[in-house]
């Protein structure tokens, strides 16, 4: 991503997002008018129902705890010139990795459970993530297509061994028996219990620490160290990365390890934080919504966040509307996903043109210098 | 005979199966071929699929039901390629966005539009496409070998069965024997060539996403209309992309795309039949296992351990003219 | 092979072509008129404008002003189609083919005639089976391309222009990638061309192919025809004059060298490109600490193959590279980061390309390639401010304005985006500079501050090695001349008895002994 590469300072980076999200919301509108319901009170229903009530907020949250692992993850790669489209792949697998902590390790402490389900979910979503890595930088095998299979497999794994192997004898519901209690990361609303304070419960759990925790990391190593130096030399140049001496092939691998990585945490949320087992399908799509938050937050950890809110709020007011109206099902946020990867994406530069005018005409655009 | 009686229903199974594949696979072979990436086979179909469950039950007639997801499919594919030619986008996200948008907008307008849960209604004979019987199936059956081959897996099959294995031989006739099929073949390797030549490369591009979301709209009608009575959520379950393995695994050619479809095919017949079923030698293979292999042997094909899988040389890049 | 003097019809009338990109004035009201039958050289050092003035004439950019007259007609010309429908062909310098399709579809492709190929490529064949026959120009119509050698690729070329009926031919550059060998076979064929009262516009740097294919030779500099001549009456030696000018050279006021122990030794140095061609073959030479060695050429003579080896971007074929005491082999290959190392800087020739991240903000391309150096910080961690602090002392000391290292790159001008690179390159303090066009596309008054810290960096004893295509640039700042063409030195001066004119002749292909 170009963040203000003709000069033009902060405007680029923060109107166009906010433009191509308008232009999403604006073809959303017309979807709601097309089914008969009301744009407008269906935005005020979602926004009440993301913040209005403290119960809300939780839920809100949750959501963006997964997506900000997720948007992390596209971002890393993507910083890097990549394309990763297996983060579902690499988050399921990765809840392989901490069912089986939680699962075998239980008797160990919490306070020791918990690094080593962080270590597992990494190790497992990057290990996923090495395979197509191994393949792009040594044999050229193209990493979208080779990520899309592996989601796949992925898929057909986790199913394999929840039917046949992880599920408690007896049970005919494909996933493992529940947590132990010491095998749980505990919910916030309990956390701040301990500590006098009461709010409304909610799922949200202690991952959301790690997500900020990752996100500042994300900061620090992509912009302050010297591999995150590479990192983004391979991303915007690399034939320059050539010349600098930066081997290619290897900094393809190291991005694509750290984004298996950060993609695997989603498990941290959804198995160890909130269903307490590993069942089908619990990246539930986030790894694509990932993707949307990525390219609206424009691969910078400030920008996810706010994406990731954002997108957990359409989640969170999404569930609420598909109650109050529930001619407007859950799959109106798919479709709103689906548009701001189009507009924030593939047609990213589609309103660049009258936006540089517009902030040139209220003279807000620093003309470019230089003798 | 047993062995016999076993494979007839298999092979059966496999051309029905392999039918949307091939469809989709065929679209997508136009699209990269001309050096446009598509990997919204998947959303294209599932939108296709929507249309003709909807329109089929709202005009009780399968060919309506055909017409609109032609209609919508080739919408969707001309949405990839405004963004992919004239705004020279990424193809690769954008195709991850009409994956998503049509995944979301067929299930939101199926529950609103029908009311049930995400389905369109349940479509009568009259409203579907009905098996047909080739001339001559039931006086040869008693032929042996080659009467129940003839009679169960080469007759019986829907209109749109014959038309998939048709669109075989026409793209490879259009693709290699005609004027179109050369430019746009040319388009795909290398477009600066066409461009000096005095030829569009916008237009070739546009013409071969139009076709690839016609094709993709066959594979959804067929997925709607023939081989199921509606539109259910979901219907595609992937299928666009093991379409999409199929035709990397063909390394992008119509007869070996048809060969791909059936193998995928097959293997999905066969992960159905043989569930529980031991195999001689192996044991019990897992249904997942078997229908992990299409996306297996892709990845293999693509690390070059068998053959090498050359893409067009200008697949995914947007043209720019220069000089 | 005898010429025969031209028609006096004009097959091209070209009157007050201009043409300006940007700044550039690319074309100056060029009036050229080439008769019909004739084989007409346009020769020019690189950047004269004569790939300007052709690309008008086949449709790929418009001119600003003038008219184009072909066969008495006049003409207007767009697009590609409008020229070949105006008789006009074009033989790129890099083929416009593709690859794996055989020569009969490539030939066609775009004038098929019909709709279904089986009747379209049968004409073809026959068509085709003439041509050859017409002009010896034989080839496997069923040939698949990427499988022939350059050569016949490139008489692929010359058949699709044929097949649409040019009457006139372009060609530019043609025996860049050819053996001799095959750039005798295709001299023949243009003559037969010309027999047969075809005309041929042929654009080249070659002296030696002027001499010995064209009829009349035009002269660009600087975006105008300087000169037209009938070939027979002239030599070498005028052209490679009227070619690089008589100027007044801005030599640089520097002291005589003093030159210590060589740095750096080439030994019988031989690189191919990816296509097996032979792009730099059996060099030697040497460069001595103090002293800086100046390669002149026109660009596409294996300098730029050179200078990437010994930057370790490139792997060599044969011989050596020997720098402090390490050689490198082809067996034994070099990475830039190794080279870098040991205290080799390079100033890449395409800035843009290789030596910069347009995106990235000033300070962070003062580190590019020394992001590992540990005054920028200890382990993984970078220190903002030290290279802050680095970045701004160079933009203080090389006058990189706006002085500002938190601009990206692409803010900066084309003169102090090379000064960025060079500031980073110098001040690494290395042993051996390898520089290729340091003052591309950069502004006066940059340039003469450029050749200054260049010859400041030699008097520090630094061993420098310089390529550049800029002829006066060459000869004002080195201390030693060789001329590379076709790959090989081809000549050694010493810069006080170098002249242009000397030095033009070896560049332009003239052999020591030309009349």
């Amino acid at each position: 991503m170009n963040l203000g590469g003709r000069g033009a300072g902060w405007i680029m980076p923060i109107a166009l997002p906010l433009v191509n999200l308008a232009a999403a919301f604006a073809v959303t509108s017309l979807v709601l008018i097309a089914i008969g319901e009301d744009p407008l009170e269906a935005i005020a229903i979602m926004i009440r129902g993301a913040f209005g009530f403290g119960e809300a907020l939780g839920y809100t949250l949750y959501y963006a705890t997964s997506f900000i692992f997720t948007g992390l993850a596209f971002a890393i790669a993507f910083q890097a010139g990549l394309f990763n489209i297996g983060g579902e792949g690499q988050a399921s697998i990765a809840g392989l990795g901490v069912a089986l902590v939680c699962l075998h390790l239980d008797f160990l402490p919490l306070i020791a459970l918990v690094p080593l389900a962080i270590a597992a979910a990494a190790a497992f979503g990057a290990g996923w993530a090495l395979i197509p890595a191994w393949l792009q930088a040594r044999r050229g095998s193209h990493i979208v297509i080779t990520t899309i299979m592996f989601n796949f497999i992925a898929a057909s794994v986790i199913v394999y061994l929840l039917v046949n192997v992880m599920s408690p004898a007896g049970s005919m519901q494909p996933e493992t028996r529940t947590f132990a209690e010491t095998a749980r990361l505990p919910f916030i609303h309990d956390a701040l219990a301990l500590a006098g304070i009461a709010i409304a419960s909610s799922p949200l759990n202690l991952s959301f620490i790690w997500a900020l925790a990752c996100a500042a990391a994300f900061w620090l190593v992509v912009w302050r160290t010297r591999l995150g130096y590479e990192l983004r030399t391979v991303g915007a140049n690399p034939r320059a990365a050539a010349y600098a001496g930066i081997s290619v092939g290897r900094i393809t691998i190291v991005a694509m390890t750290l984004s298996g990585a950060l993609a695997g945490f989603l498990a941290l949320n959804e198995i160890m934080g909130a269903q307490h087992r590993l069942l089908l399908e619990f990246t539930a799509g986030y790894g694509f919504v990932g993707i949307a938050v990525a390219l609206m937050g424009r691969s910078h950890p400030v920008g996810i966040l706010f994406a990731a809110v954002l997108f957990g709020a359409l989640y969170q007011g999404g569930a609420e509307l598909a109650f109050e109206r529930p001619a407007i099902t859950r799959d109106m946020i798919v479709v709103i996903q689906g548009l701001v990867i189009l507009f924030a994406g593939a047609l990213e530069h589609m309103f660049a043109a009258e936006v540089e005018a517009l902030a040139a005409a209220l003279g807000l655009r620093r003309r470019a210098e230089g003798t | 005979m047993e062995a016999f009686a076993l494979a007839a229903p298999i092979a059966d199974s496999t051309v029905r199966l392999a039918v949307p594949l091939l469809f989709a696979a065929l679209a997508g072979l136009y699209s990269e071929r001309s050096g446009v990436f598509d990997i919204g086979l998947e959303g294209k179909m599932l939108a296709g699929a929507f249309a003709a469950g909807a329109a089929a039950s709202l005009a009780g007639s399968a060919w309506a039901g055909l017409a609109a997801a032609v209609v919508v499919s080739t919408a969707m594919a001309l949405l990839h390629g405004f963004a992919s030619i004239t705004h020279r986008g990424n193809q690769i996200v954008s195709g991850v966005a009409i994956n998503i948008l049509a995944a979301g907008l067929t299930a939101l307008l199926g529950a609103t539009w029908f009311h049930e849960g995400g389905k369109t209604p349940q479509l009568g004979n009259d409203a579907r496409f009905a098996p047909i019987d080739l001339p001559f199936a039931a006086s040869l059956e008693a032929t042996p070998v080659l009467g129940p081959v003839y009679s169960e897996v080469v007759s019986g099959h829907n209109i749109l069965v014959y038309m998939a294995l048709l669109a075989v031989p026409v793209t490879w006739f259009v693709l290699y024997r005609t004027r179109f099929g050369l430019r746009l073949r040319a388009v795909g390797e290398n477009p600066h060539a066409v461009d000096t030549a005095g030829i569009s490369v916008t237009r070739a591009r546009y013409m071969a996403v139009a076709i690839c979301g016609a094709l993709c709209g066959f594979a959804g009608a067929y997925l709607a209309i023939a081989q199921s009575a509606g539109f259910i959520r979901d219907m595609t379950a992937g299928k666009g992309f093991i379409a999409l393995a199929a035709l990397i695994f063909a390394k992008w050619r119509p007869v070996n795309a048809l060969f791909a479809c059936l193998l995928f095919g097959f293997l999905d017949a066969a992960a159905i039949r043989l569930q529980g079923t031991p195999i001689p030698g192996i044991g019990v293979v897992p249904v997942q296992f078997i229908q992990a292999v299409p996306y297996v042997l892709t990845v293999v094909l693509l690390a070059g351990f068998i053959g090498r899988a050359v893409p067009p040389r200008a697949g995914g890049i947007p043209y720019v003219k220069g000089r | 092979m005898a010429k025969r003097p031209g028609h006096t019809e004009a097959a091209i009338e070209l009157k007050g072509i201009d043409k300006r990109f940007g700044a550039v004035h690319a074309n100056r009201a060029i009036d050229l008129t080439i008769a019909k039958g004739t084989i007409h050289g346009i020769v020019g050092e690189n950047g004269a404008g004569k790939s300007t003035l052709m690309s008008i004439l086949y449709g790929y950019y418009e001119a600003d002003a003038g008219e184009i007259i072909v066969a008495g007609t006049k003409r207007t010309i767009r697009a590609p189609q409008h020229a070949i429908a105006a008789g006009i062909g074009m033989v790129h310098q890099h083929f416009m083919l593709v690859d794996n399709f055989t020569v009969l579809e490539n030939v066609v492709l775009g004038a098929e005639g019909a709709p279904l190929l089986g009747p379209a490529l049968a004409r073809a064949r026959r068509t085709l089976a003439e041509l050859a026959r017409d002009h010896a120009l034989e080839i496997d119509p069923d040939a698949t391309v990427e499988t022939l050698a350059v050569g016949l690729q490139q008489r692929v070329e010359i058949l699709k222009a044929l097949f649409r009926g040019a009457e006139i031919l372009i060609l530019d550059e043609p025996t860049g990638v050819l053996t001799p060998t095959e750039a005798g076979h295709l001299f023949a064929i243009l003559s037969h061309l010309r027999d047969q009262g075809r005309t041929v516009i042929l654009i080249t740097h070659k002296l030696r192919e002027i001499m010995a294919v064209t009829d009349r030779v035009s002269v660009m500099r600087r975006g105008e025809i300087v000169a037209t001549r009938e070939t027979a009456g002239t030599t070498e030696a005028e052209l490679a004059e009227l070619m690089v000018g008589r100027k007044v050279l801005l030599r640089v006021e520097k002291a005589p060298a003093r030159p210590g122990e060589p740095v750096l030794e080439v030994q019988g140095l031989t690189i191919r490109d990816r296509g097996g061609l032979t792009r730099v073959d059996t060099v030697s030479f040497e460069v001595r600490a103090g002293e800086i060695v100046g390669i002149a050429g026109v660009a596409g003579n294996g300098q730029s193959e050179l200078l990437e080896a010994i930057a370790g971007m490139r792997p060599i074929a044969g011989g050596a590279i020997v720098h402090r005491g390490r050689r490198v082999t082809s067996a034994r290959p070099a990475d830039p980061a190794s080279v870098r190392g040991l205290g080799v800087a390079h100033v890449p020739e395409n800035r843009s390309r290789d030596g910069l991240v347009m995106a990235f903000k000033e300070y962070e391309n003062a580190i590019l390639g020394y992001h590992r150096d540990p005054r920028y910080g200890n382990g993984a961690v970078l220190d903002l401010a030290a290279i802050r602090a680095e970045a701004a002392r160079e933009i203080a000391a090389y006058d990189i304005r706006p002085p500002d290292c938190r601009l990206p790159a692409s803010s900066f001008s084309g003169g102090n985006q090379q000064k960025i690179v060079l500031a980073r390159e110098f001040e690494a303090d290395p042993t051996l500079l390898v520089i290729g066009q340091p003052t591309r596309g950069v502004d006066i008054g940059a340039i003469e501050f450029i050749h200054n810290r260049i010859v400041d960096m030699r008097d520090r004893g630094k061993a420098i090695l310089l390529v550049s295509v800029e002829l006066d640039e060459i000869l004002s700042l080195s201390d030693r001349i060789l001329v590379m063409c076709e790959g090989r030195i081809v000549g050694e001066r010493a810069a006080a008895v170098a002249t242009r004119a000397d030095i033009g002749m070896l560049m332009a292909g003239a052999t020591e002994h030309a009349a």
